[in-house]
């Protein structure tokens, strides 16, 4: 039995459809990354999964258990860590994993041991009777991977945990997931950055506007996707001429920026040469030339026609009440 | 452990949070101790002649007959405190953690109401300790003073859950925090600074059916003369239909509040 089981699971706000009747099955022991961009329905999907937000449609299974009517079945056998780490700076983190281990009812000297251990776990002891306000970003992640496993889930939910936080702190949460996961917890991680996917994850299902439009392990989805490109940077203003000469070469792909050009290449390296010659013909200066094989950005790109990481930086926008 | 023990710890635990959180935060527990205590010294020092009024009942002080208004107020901030606080809970996703939880959610609301009637308990022995200190006397002595303590306590919970519900329908502390002022003329409309008999309309009919009113007079009659059956029967019945009001409205928002996300 997959440990989460989604089907047609629908979530509007008003006339606004966040979540699009999307399919999902995670088998127990998996790391499933859930990647899109602000505003796709991650986190709404989320808190209908994690019985914080009620479905408008279609249904879904956690552990077994319908997160609808077996909604506090669900909650005993998850973890959560959502998106903002929600903790309260005026407690201090010892008190905070205590209260979350009475709140799952484990009593209350079971309840300190398993705190000791786990802010051991995640190196916050010389820290732990301090108040979270004055915690930094990692510290905050950390502690609250911590509340999240004090009654040692089997699901664990993990809504984009390293958003905001440096590549050290990044690579320590990274570092916990993997642990946990060889420990037999399946997770459930939303995250919008590629590579975090992409190093993590057993499946990855690519959300857009509410829409689940890619499913499969990192590799498939970007053996799917097929042939590297040469990303090419240019010199200002030859753009437009190299994208018309390099046409019949191959596919033009969305550049991320002005200056650069990106071309799907059969051969991979074996094209470079006549890519140089055509552009070296038209007196077209290259600054920079690099092969690219095929990344999830170049599966987000094939799927919904933009860039992710572009998208995520630019697009301030929240999703809708509750999402 | 069975599982009323195991929600009995959860509402213990949430309501020792809420208490730890008042005294961390001087923005919420300054309404609660602090300005009744100025008021009272302000009104007790410059309108301590009122007592001579025609009408006025018959107190050893003025500060006797004001030291149930001052608890009066203090437990309705404290109402309006825990409000603030249950809304910044919303606002910063900390509720999150506490509805992902596999305990009943009304639990959650109890124990934010526990944390208020453990601050109405406290504004009620500080009052009485500060009257005690200033020689005002307590009528009915040492039975009178519990009965104070009682319904303090227990209207400071039934106010908490108003401001509970209010929290939970709007999810902003600004919303709560916008009623303060809306508080203070619930109490001024009420016979918690003034007596009722000598006000003028509308406020002396609005004051007659406040059942602020009713809860005053419960607490101020063992202090200024005696503990009065139909008093304290009234100040119950108007707890009551407080906490029945509060609970009522905290469901209803509880439910809006998962709808919603």
């Amino acid at each position: 039995m997959p440990a989460i089981e989604v089907e047609g699971l629908e979530r509007a706000f008003g006339e606004v459809l966040a979540v699009r009747g999307i399919e999902i099955a995670v088998e127990a022991g998996e790391i499933y990354g859930f990647l899109g961009p602000n505003g796709a329905g991650k986190t709404t999907t989320v808190r209908m999964l994690t019985t914080l937000l009620l479905p408008t449609g279609g249904r879904a299974t956690v552990g077994g258990h319908d997160v609808v009517a077996e909604a506090r079945a669900v909650r005993a056998s998850i973890g959560v860590a959502l998106q903002e780490a929600a903790l309260d700076p005026l407690m201090t983190g010892r008190e905070l994993i205590r209260l979350q281990a009475t709140l799952q009812g484990i009593p209350t000297a079971e309840g300190r041991k398993r705190a000791d251990a786990l802010l051991e776990r995640v190196d916050l002891v010389a820290a732990a009777d301090r108040r979270v306000g004055g915690y930094s970003g990692g510290m905050k992640r950390r502690l609250d991977l911590a509340a999240a496993l004090v009654h040692e889930p089997r699901v664990l939910f993990l809504d984009e945990p390293t958003t905001g936080l440096d590549p050290v702190s990044r690579k320590t949460i990274w570092e916990e997931v993997r642990e946990l996961n060889a420990d037999g917890t399946t997770v459930f991680l939303t995250t919008q950055y590629l590579e975090e996917a992409d190093q993590l994850a057993d499946n990855v299902g690519i959300i857009d506007s509410g829409r689940i439009v890619a499913e499969g392990t990192p590799e498939s989805l970007k053996a799917e996707i097929g042939n590297p490109h040469i990303q090419l940077q240019l010199a200002a203003g030859s753009v437009a001429e190299a994208e018309s000469i390099l046409a019949p070469v191959g596919k033009l792909l969305p550049p991320k920026d002005g200056r650069k050009v990106l071309v799907e290449v059969e051969n991979g390296a074996a094209d470079i040469p006549r890519v140089v010659r055509i552009l070296d013909e038209a007196g077209i200066a290259v600054e920079s030339l690099e092969l690219v094989r095929p990344t999830l950005d170049d599966v987000f790109v094939a799927k919904t026609g933009y860039h992710l990481e572009e998208e995520s930086e630019e697009n301030a926008e929240q999703e809708p009440v509750g999402a | 452990m069975s599982a009323f023990a195991v929600n009995v710890r959860v509402v213990r635990a949430l309501g020792m949070r809420s208490i730890r959180q008042t005294f961390r935060r001087p923005q919420l527990i300054a309404p609660i101790v602090v300005f009744p205590t100025i008021l009272l010294a302000i009104q007790t020092g410059g309108a301590g002649g009122a007592v001579e009024l025609p009408g006025f009942p018959p107190v050893q002080s003025f500060l006797q007959f004001m030291l149930a208004g001052a608890m009066m107020q203090s437990l309705m901030l404290a109402g309006n405190s825990g409000g603030i606080a249950l809304a910044v809970d919303i606002e910063m996703g900390f509720t999150d953690r506490l509805f992902s939880a596999p305990i009943p959610r009304f639990a959650i609301v109890l124990g934010r109401l526990a944390g208020t009637a453990a601050l109405g308990l406290f504004a009620s022995l500080w009052f009485l300790a500060i009257g005690l200190v200033f020689g005002a006397e307590i009528e009915s002595g040492v039975a009178g003073a519990l009965l104070a303590i009682v319904l303090v306590t227990a209207c400071a919970m039934a106010v908490g859950g108003i401001g509970a519900a209010i929290a939970l329908r709007t999810g902003s502390a600004s919303v709560v925090q916008g009623l303060f002022p809306l508080v203070l003329v619930v109490l001024f409309l009420s016979s918690a600074f003034f007596p009722v008999d000598l006000m003028i309309e509308p406020a002396r009919t609005i004051a007659e059916y406040n059942p602020l009113s009713l809860v005053v007079e419960g607490v101020r009659e063992p202090i200024i003369s005696g503990i009065d059956a139909a008093d304290t029967l009234y100040a119950v019945l108007a707890i009551l239909g407080i906490v029945l009001l509060g609970l009522l409205l905290s469901a209803r928002a509880l439910r809006h509040r998962l709808r919603v996300g």
